[in-house]
């Protein structure tokens, strides 16, 4: 415990110190948000549907972006130093807790930009960060274990995408279901299938990231 | 011929299900009518192609465990005929949908299914091809395997929720084998066992090519 801590205190410390990174992110999906609002400049107002879609896709390209970086930034004989260090397993789940606590925030930032551009249609907002909480968590625990794999590859920007995007669909297809019911204001009772169906996939793929990694760690 | 009688009894099986999936009584159905044949050929496909997977996933988690470049070589000759089958499955879906559902490509969440299924796989393999070394290749591709499939399996679950299903036994649909009689499973389930059997005799054929090139190349 007291390992994974300091593993991702020291991941914070070193994303405040390269704050080039952090500002790249932020500014990608604000240029993203911001090409979405210049594309439909001429229609008056969106499709809630449309508003709910685009944003996740921003969020899906913005995470995928982000989480890319997240075995590349240091040099690979500073990992050789870590691998002697710490276990496998607390390196792969402080970098989830890294990697979350980056998407949220940069989700929170997001959210707040995209509605200032593009309107806000959602009536119950605490369901909808309930989704924004639930979905950054899948994000993170599935892409920074392929990260992993597509840091290991000479293309790794473009493999990562490719491999990321299938796997990634089912969560977003249902993170869409449950954004829209918070759109749309309907009871929590109504989305409790959903939530429960994107919970158990977390799980699954945080159980998974944690079984799989001891073996790409290795490598 | 000990061991090879198992290729006999597929092809033997195949032969079977073609003769009689053409001449053999079907049932009369609503909207379906004569189409009810492509039982015979488009859901064998889907049988096969899930117990390639199946196989492949099995022999990636043997990998993992044992690092014998044999069993990479197995997952992937595996996961090279279940693509195969997918695209298979996924053509004479286009072909029988269009003569009963009006359109080669409903939205249905079996479709959606098949079609991640598809990218999953074909990322695998471009995953595959950007490394040199065969041990890290192995492992990489092995990982990702296990952990592609074990996200596609909710899928199942999943999707059904997202849309309805125009595929029996989904969406208040009659439930699988309802439209059948007896003689259609007469010659279904040997078509089904006919096409795993033919997967299996393609993929060792793949797998002993391979094989052969790493002892000379190695």
């Amino acid at each position: 415990m007291k390992e994974i801590k300091s593993l991702i205190w020291k991941d914070i410390k070193l994303e405040l110190r390269q704050q080039h990174n952090i500002n790249t992110m932020i500014l990608f999906m604000v240029a993203t948000i911001f090409l979405c609002y210049f594309s439909f400049l001429n229609v008056n107002s969106l499709e809630p549907i449309t508003w709910n879609t685009l944003f996740w896709i921003i969020m899906l390209f913005s995470a995928i972006n982000t989480a890319s970086n997240s075995f590349i930034k240091e040099n690979s004989g500073r990992y050789l130093y870590y691998y002697q260090l710490a276990k496998p397993t607390s390196i792969i789940l402080a970098k989830i807790s890294f990697n979350f606590i980056l998407l949220l925030s940069l989700s929170l930032v997001g959210f707040g930009i995209y509605q200032m551009f593009l309107g806000s249609y959602v009536q119950d907002y605490a369901l909808y960060f309930l989704a924004l909480v639930l979905g950054t968590f899948g994000l993170s625990s599935s892409l920074t274990l392929i990260a992993g794999i597509a840091s290991k590859t000479s293309n790794s920007s473009g493999i990562m995408a490719v491999l990321s995007m299938p796997i990634l669909l089912p969560l977003i297809g249902m993170l869409i279901k449950l954004s829209k019911n918070a759109m749309d204001g309907l009871d929590v009772s109504a989305s409790y299938d959903e939530i429960m169906t994107i919970f158990g996939i977390d799980l699954i793929v945080l159980a998974l990231s944690y079984l799989l990694f001891p073996y790409l760690w290795k490598s | 011929m000990k061991n090879y009688w198992w290729k006999f009894l597929g092809a033997a099986l195949l032969i079977y299900s073609v003769v009689f999936g053409f001449l053999g009584e079907v049932p009369r159905r609503e909207i379906l009518n004569e189409t009810i044949r492509m039982t015979y050929f488009h859901v064998p496909m889907w049988f096969s192609m899930m117990a390639m997977m199946i196989s492949s996933l099995v022999y990636s988690i043997k990998y993992l465990n044992g690092g014998k470049i044999q069993d990479d070589i197995y997952a992937s000759q595996f996961a090279v005929v279940s693509i195969w089958l997918g695209v298979l499955g996924f053509l004479t879906g286009m072909l029988w949908g269009k003569y009963t559902w009006g359109d080669p490509l409903p939205k249905d969440p079996k479709l959606i299914a098949v079609e991640i299924g598809l990218l999953i796989y074909s990322a695998y393999f471009i995953l595959r091809s950007s490394f040199d070394d065969e041990q890290k290749k192995g492992r990489l591709s092995a990982i990702y395997n296990i952990f592609a499939f074990a996200s596609f399996m909710p899928l199942v679950w999943i999707l059904p929720r997202l849309t309805d299903s125009l595929h029996p036994g989904n969406g208040g649909n009659p439930a699988f084998g309802s439209d059948m009689d007896a003689s259609m499973r007469m010659v279904f389930y040997p078509a089904v066992l006919g096409w795993i059997i033919i997967g299996t005799w393609m993929a060792t054929l793949g797998i002993r090519m391979k094989l052969i090139s790493e002892k000379i190349n190695g």
